[in-house]
């Protein structure tokens, strides 16, 4: 019991570590792209602004939840 | 980093907290925490409007992904979602259409603050005084016969009232087979609506009104409740997202930043969801309507924002 409380602990550390330069990498790259666009977009069309923001945030919940599912599972067949 | 639709200048390592926070509160309660993360960006700066509108969407990515968790771990139930999104809505629109008739009339800060202290603290008594009374009743009984393996099974001292409940015979009766329970699909609509007026009228998912209102009202398992309530806050937050990006007060870029630190906090609050029983999880949720009540009388007191 107690070393499957210390592996997943370990599990979750390195997914974090991992997790973590990925967002570090997301921020520099896609919000500094999306930025301006999304500015521009809020001040010119707001019913657009209104779906894409929608759209954004739902897909980036999906997308990060696949990240950390696969990045788990891949880490706990690692470390089996 | 600067964020150029607010004009505000946020460090992105406090919104990642912050998420990381909400997702956990998320993940374990069914909320979405907007009693925190309006707060917590206002701290740094953002203009109160644009703190609701932005929380709010942020709150649509987080339950989003707690929601799809919870359904993986069979706790939501689709059925009464659905149903209870239609009371939802209606009970939002009312709710604005309160404020608005308030601000009409002048006194919209003191109505609403006082109607959210009575509401925050009365939660946070009454599931103080039901937990306690079920724990300590389960524990008596299970030093005597109840199993180990039970002691996750879902017990509430408040069962009779909600048997009496289930047991009015309104036409129509709903069957909802994944919940147990067979009920009048005007007891469900009314605790969504009720549920969706206080989102209406004091902000956020209102997930600590309608989550106890499923284990009590309706008698829906409490790890179902917190499910079926996330999915529940989905449908409510992109409804208030949209009508606020509309109205200029959605930061999309603060929404997706924070919602990263939010990801791994759900996971962690959904599979803790798992180690603990019903009573002990609305134990848990005692203080977290106080810390909104906590913040509520600071503002009637100083006459601050926050």
């Amino acid at each position: 019991m107690k070393q499957d409380t210390a592996k997943s602990l370990r599990v979750f550390a390195a997914e974090l570590a991992i997790y973590a330069v990925l967002v570090t990498g997301y921020f520099f790259l896609v919000l500094h792209l999306l930025g301006n666009w999304l500015y521009q977009l809020e001040t010119q069309h707001r019913i657009l602004y209104a779906v894409v923001a929608i759209l954004l945030i739902a897909g980036q919940a999906v997308a990060l939840d696949a990240v950390t599912t696969v990045l788990f599972r891949l880490l706990r067949r690692r470390w089996r | 980093m600067f964020f150029p639709i607010s004009n505000s200048h946020i460090n992105p390592l406090y919104l990642v907290v912050v998420g990381f926070v909400i997702g956990i509160l998320g993940g374990f309660f069914g909320v979405g925490g907007s009693f925190i993360a309006g707060p917590a960006l206002r701290l740094m700066g953002v203009d109160w409007n644009y703190a609701v509108g932005t929380d709010l969407a942020h709150i649509v990515g987080k339950s989003i992904v707690a929601a799809r968790k919870h359904r993986t771990l069979g706790n939501v139930d689709m059925k009464l979602g659905m149903i209870m999104a239609l009371g939802t809505i209606g009970g939002a629109e009312g709710g604005a259409q309160l404020i608005q008739a308030l601000k009409r009339a002048g006194n919209v800060n003191t109505v609403v603050s006082w109607v959210a202290i009575v509401v925050y603290v009365g939660i946070s008594v009454f599931m103080l005084w039901e937990s306690h009374t079920t724990l300590r009743l389960h524990k008596g009984r299970s030093r005597r016969t109840v199993q180990a393996a039970e002691s996750k099974v879902d017990h509430s001292a408040f069962g009779p009232v909600t048997k009496k409940i289930q047991g009015m015979k309104i036409w129509p009766m709903i069957n909802l087979p994944t919940s147990g329970i067979r009920i009048s699909l005007w007891i469900i609509l009314s605790v969504a609506v009720v549920g969706g007026f206080f989102s209406g009228f004091l902000g956020g998912g209102a997930g600590y009104i309608r989550m106890p209102s499923m284990v009590y009202v309706l008698g829906v398992p409490t790890h179902l409740a917190v499910g079926t309530d996330l999915f529940e806050i989905v449908i409510s937050a992109s409804y208030g997202t949209f009508t606020h990006a509309i109205k200029g007060n959605v930061d999309i870029l603060i929404a997706l930043v924070m919602h990263t630190g939010a990801v791994i906090g759900t996971q962690i609050g959904v599979v803790a969801t798992q180690y603990f029983a019903g009573p002990k999880i609305r134990l848990a949720f005692v203080p977290l309507p106080l810390i909104g009540a906590a913040i509520v009388v600071y503002t009637l007191v100083t006459g601050h924002k926050l």
